[in-house]
C-alpha cells in the first residue's frame, strides 16, 4: 500500500502506536468487539471436531449452517434493537405469525391463493406493519419495550392459535419458500457466488482506499488490511469448497452472508446506522444534535419485525408447514443470547451486525455437537445458558472498563 | 418597547444590531415561574458572562434560546429580526450553537463522529463520507489549537474532561455559528485544564462569534468576559462592564440584587 500521503499532520492514529497497542488501547477502553466470540467458537470447533463422530463434515457443516440461518435473521434484528437499548420480545411469535401468513397466502383452494414470491412478500409488508405499530408505542408514547413487545408476545401467539386452530397444520407447496431452507446451489454456481463476493469485497476495499487517498487521510496499519483481504478469499474459498463437498452452497448461507453485509452497510455506512449508535449511547445527545429519536426507534423496531419475519419463512420452509405452536420454543431467547454471545452490549450503543451470525453459530454448533453426543435438550440449555451468563459478564465487566478510563 | 440603555454606550458595535436580543422574556413550569421578563443581549465578537445562583434561571434561559423550551411571552431578536425557536435544528440553522454542560456527547461514539453528530456529510444516497468529515474535524480542532487529542478516532469515552470540553466547543464552532452559548464549560475540569479551555473561549471571541458564557465561578468570568449579565430568581438583576466593575458588586448582585428591571420598564445597568 502506498497511500500513506497525509496532507494534514493531524494523523488519524497516533504516529508511534504499534498495532498491537492499538488494540490493547482498545480492549482497556473495553471495546473487546468480536474477539471473545471469535475464540470461543475455534474452541468449540475444536473440542467437537476431536471429540464428536461426524462432527467435522462437509455435510454436517451444511446442517449446521441451514440449522442456525432462521435465529440468525431475528438475531439480526435483535442487534439493531439492542443497539438503541431496546429489547424486542415479540420476535419469536412475530416470526411464527409471517410464517403462518406467508403459508395461508400459498395455501390452494382458499380464495386468497397467491404463487410464486408474493406470499413471501405479502408477509414481510404484514412485518413492518407490525413493527412500525409496536415500535410506534415506544417511540411516541414512550411505553417501555419491554412491556411492549412483551404484550406482542402474548398477542400473536394468540393470533397463531387462532388461525391455526380449526385446520391445524399448514402444509406449504410454495416452492420459493421451501428453497429459503432447503436449495443448494450446485457446484459451479457456488463457485460464481465465491466470486462475486471476493469481487464484491475487493471492490469495496479499493473504493475506501481511493476515498481516503483522495481525501488524505492516511491508512492505518496499511499490512493489516492486505492480511483482511487475503484471510477474506481464503476462508470465502474453504467455504464454497466444503459446501461443495456435500450438496453444494445452502441459499440458506446466502442469505445470511447477503443480510449481514446488507445490515453492516446500513449500520456503519450511513446516516441512519450513524444515528442508531448515537441514540443507543446517550439519546438525549442525539436528540439536542436535532436527530429525530422517535423516528430512529420507530425504524429499529420496524426492522427488527422485518428480521423476524424474514426469520419466520426460512423456519416454515425448514420445516415445510407451519404448526400452532410456531416461533415458540427457544427461538426467542437463542436469537437475543446469539446477538448478545456474539458481542453486542446489551445496554445500547455498542455492537457489531456480525454478532448475529458469530453468536448464532456458537449456539448453533453447541447445540449441534452435543445432540451428536446424544446428550438430552436439557443439557443443551444448561450449556448454552451458561455461555449467555459468560458473554454478558464479559461485556459487564467491559463497560466498567470503559468508565474507568473514561476520565 | 425601547431599547435598553447601554446598547448605546457600549463601545464601537452600535451601529450593528446585537447578533441575539432578548427582549422579555417569560417561561414557567406550571406554577413556577422561571423566567420573568428577561433581557439579554450579546454583540459580535464579544463574551457575554451570564451568572446567577442555583435557580437564578440561566440554564432555562439558555435552552429557551436553543429551541428546547418554548418561551410563553418575549421576543427573539437575531440579527436584528425576530425569530421563532422551536427546536434545535431552527437554532443551527440561525447559527446559534449550545455547549451543554452535561456535553451532550456520545461516549460510544468517536471524535468525528461527534463532531458531525446528527450532520453528517454524506451522499445522495445518506451514505457517509468518512474521509470528508475526518478531515474537516482535523483541521477545525488545529484551528482552536486543540492539540492534546492523540487520535480523532478514539471514543470520546477515553477522553480527559479537558478534551471532552473541547471536542464539544470545537463541535459548536465547526458550523458557521455565529453564537456560541457555553453552560459551565469549566465545571469539573482541573487548573490546567480550565485555563486550556478558558484561551479556547478567549479565542472564540477573537475570532469573531458571539459567546454566551454561563458559569458560577467568578475567576472564569472575570478573565474571558465583556460584560457581565447577572440573573436572580428568573429576573435581571444587573448588567457589568468588567473593567468597570469589581467581585463583590458581582457577587452582590447575584446573592441580593433587586430586580433592575420593573414592569416593562429596561434600566440602565450600574456602571
Amino acid at each position: 500500500m502506498t497511500t500513506e500521503t497525509p496532507a494534514i499532520a493531524y494523523d488519524t492514529a497516533h504516529p508511534d502506536e504499534s498495532f498491537i497497542q492499538g488494540l490493547w488501547e482498545n480492549f482497556k477502553g473495553g471495546n473487546l468487539g468480536s474477539a471473545p466470540v471469535i475464540f470461543g467458537l475455534t474452541i468449540i470447533v475444536i473440542v467437537f471436531g476431536f471429540t464428536a463422530q461426524n462432527f467435522f463434515t462437509a455435510v454436517n457443516f451444511n446442517n449446521i449452517i441451514t440449522q442456525m440461518a432462521g435465529t440468525t435473521m431475528l438475531a439480526f434484528g435483535v442487534v439493531f434493537v439492542l443497539l438503541l437499548g431496546e429489547i424486542d420480545l415479540s420476535i419469536g411469535y412475530l416470526s411464527g405469525l409471517i410464517g403462518v401468513i406467508a403459508a395461508e397466502l400459498q395455501k390452494p383452494d382458499s380464495g386468497h391463493h397467491y404463487a410464486g414470491l408474493w406470499p413471501i412478500i405479502g408477509a414481510l409488508i404484514v412485518a413492518l406493519g407490525i413493527g412500525a405499530f409496536q415500535g410506534s408505542f415506544v417511540a411516541l408514547i414512550g411505553v417501555p419495550s419491554f412491556v411492549v413487545t412483551l404484550a406482542g408476545l402474548l398477542a400473536w401467539q394468540g393470533v397463531i392459535q387462532i388461525t391455526l386452530g380449526a385446520g391445524g397444520p399448514i402444509i406449504i407447496e410454495n416452492r420459493w419458500i421451501n428453497y429459503t431452507a432447503s436449495y443448494f446451489f450446485s457446484p459451479t454456481a457456488g463457485w460464481i457466488i465465491a466470486a462475486i463476493v471476493i469481487a464484491f469485497y475487493l471492490g469495496s476495499v479499493g473504493l475506501s482506499l481511493l476515498d481516503k487517498r483522495r481525501h488524505g487521510v492516511t491508512v492505518r496499519y496499511p499490512w493489516f488490511v492486505a492480511a483482511k483481504v487475503i484471510a477474506f478469499i481464503a476462508l470465502t474459498l474453504l467455504v464454497v469448497g466444503i459446501c461443495n463437498h456435500d450438496r453444494g452452497v445452502p441459499l440458506a448461507g446466502v442469505e445470511i452472508l447477503f443480510f449481514l453485509i446488507f445490515w453492516t452497510y446500513i449500520s456503519k455506512r450511513t446516516t441512519f446506522g450513524r444515528h442508531v449508535y448515537a441514540v443507543g449511547g446517550n439519546p438525549e445527545a442525539a436528540r439536542r444534535a436535532g436527530i429525530s429519536v422517535p423516528r430512529i426507534r420507530i425504524i429499529v423496531f420496524m426492522i427488527s419485525a422485518f428480521m423476524a419475519g424474514v426469520g419466520g419463512i426460512v423456519l416454515a420452509g425448514n420445516l415445510r408447514s407451519v404448526a400452532p405452536d410456531q416461533g415458540g420454543g427457544t427461538l426467542l431467547l437463542d436469537a437475543i443470547s446469539a446477538a448478545v454471545i456474539g458481542g453486542t452490549s446489551l445496554f445500547g450503543g455498542r455492537g457489531e451486525v456480525r454478532s448475529a451470525v458469530l453468536g448464532a453459530a456458537v449456539i448453533a454448533t453447541i447445540q449441534n455437537g452435543l445432540y451428536i453426543f446424544g446428550f438430552q435438550p436439557g443439557v443443551i440449555y444448561i450449556v448454552t445458558g451458561s455461555i449467555l451468563l459468560f458473554a454478558v459478564t464479559l461485556d459487564t465487566i467491559a463497560r466498567r472498563r470503559q468508565a474507568k478510563t473514561g476520565r | 418597547m425601547g431599547r435598553p440603555n447601554y446598547v448605546r454606550n457600549h463601545s464601537s458595535m452600535a451601529a450593528e444590531p446585537p447578533v441575539l436580543e432578548l427582549r422579555g422574556i417569560s417561561k414557567s413550569f406550571g406554577s413556577v415561574e422561571a423566567l420573568t421578563d428577561v433581557d439579554l443581549e450579546v454583540h459580535r465578537g464579544e463574551i457575554m458572562a451570564l451568572v446567577g445562583d442555583n435557580g437564578a434561571g440561566k440554564s432555562t434561559l439558555i435552552k429557551s434560546i436553543a429551541g428546547i423550551h418554548s418561551v410563553d411571552a418575549g421576543e427573539i431578536l437575531f440579527e436584528g429580526h425576530d425569530v421563532h425557536i422551536s427546536g434545535p435544528k431552527d437554532a443551527a440553522k440561525l447559527g446559534i450553537e449550545v455547549v451543554y454542560q452535561d456535553l451532550a456527547l456520545c461516549d460510544n461514539l468517536d471524535v468525528v463522529q461527534n463532531m458531525y453528530l446528527g450532520r453528517e456529510a454524506h451522499n445522495v444516497l445518506q451514505v457517509l463520507s468518512e474521509p470528508v468529515m475526518e478531515q474537516r474535524t482535523a483541521t477545525t480542532l488545529k484551528s482552536l489549537a486543540v492539540t492534546t487529542i492523540r487520535s480523532i478516532r478514539q471514543p470520546v469515552a477515553t477522553l480527559s474532561g479537558g478534551q471532552r470540553q473541547s471536542v464539544a466547543v470545537a463541535r459548536a464552532v465547526m458550523w458557521n455559528s455565529k453564537l456560541v452559548i457555553l453552560d459551565e464549560p469549566t465545571a469539573a475540569l482541573g487548573v490546567a485544564q480550565t485555563e486550556q479551555v478558558l484561551s479556547l473561549v478567549k479565542r472564540l471571541g477573537e475570532q469573531g462569534l458571539a459567546v454566551i458564557l454561563i458559569s458560577h465561578n467568578l475567576h472564569d468570568v472575570f478573565e474571558t468576559a465583556d460584560r457581565i449579565s447577572v440573573l436572580r430568581l428568573g429576573r435581571n438583576a444587573g448588567l457589568f462592564e468588567r473593567t468597570k466593575t469589581t467581585q463583590q458588586e458581582v457577587v452582590q448582585a447575584i446573592t441580593a440584587g433587586a430586580p433592575t428591571k420593573v414592569s416593562g420598564i429596561p434600566q440602565v445597568a450600574p456602571s
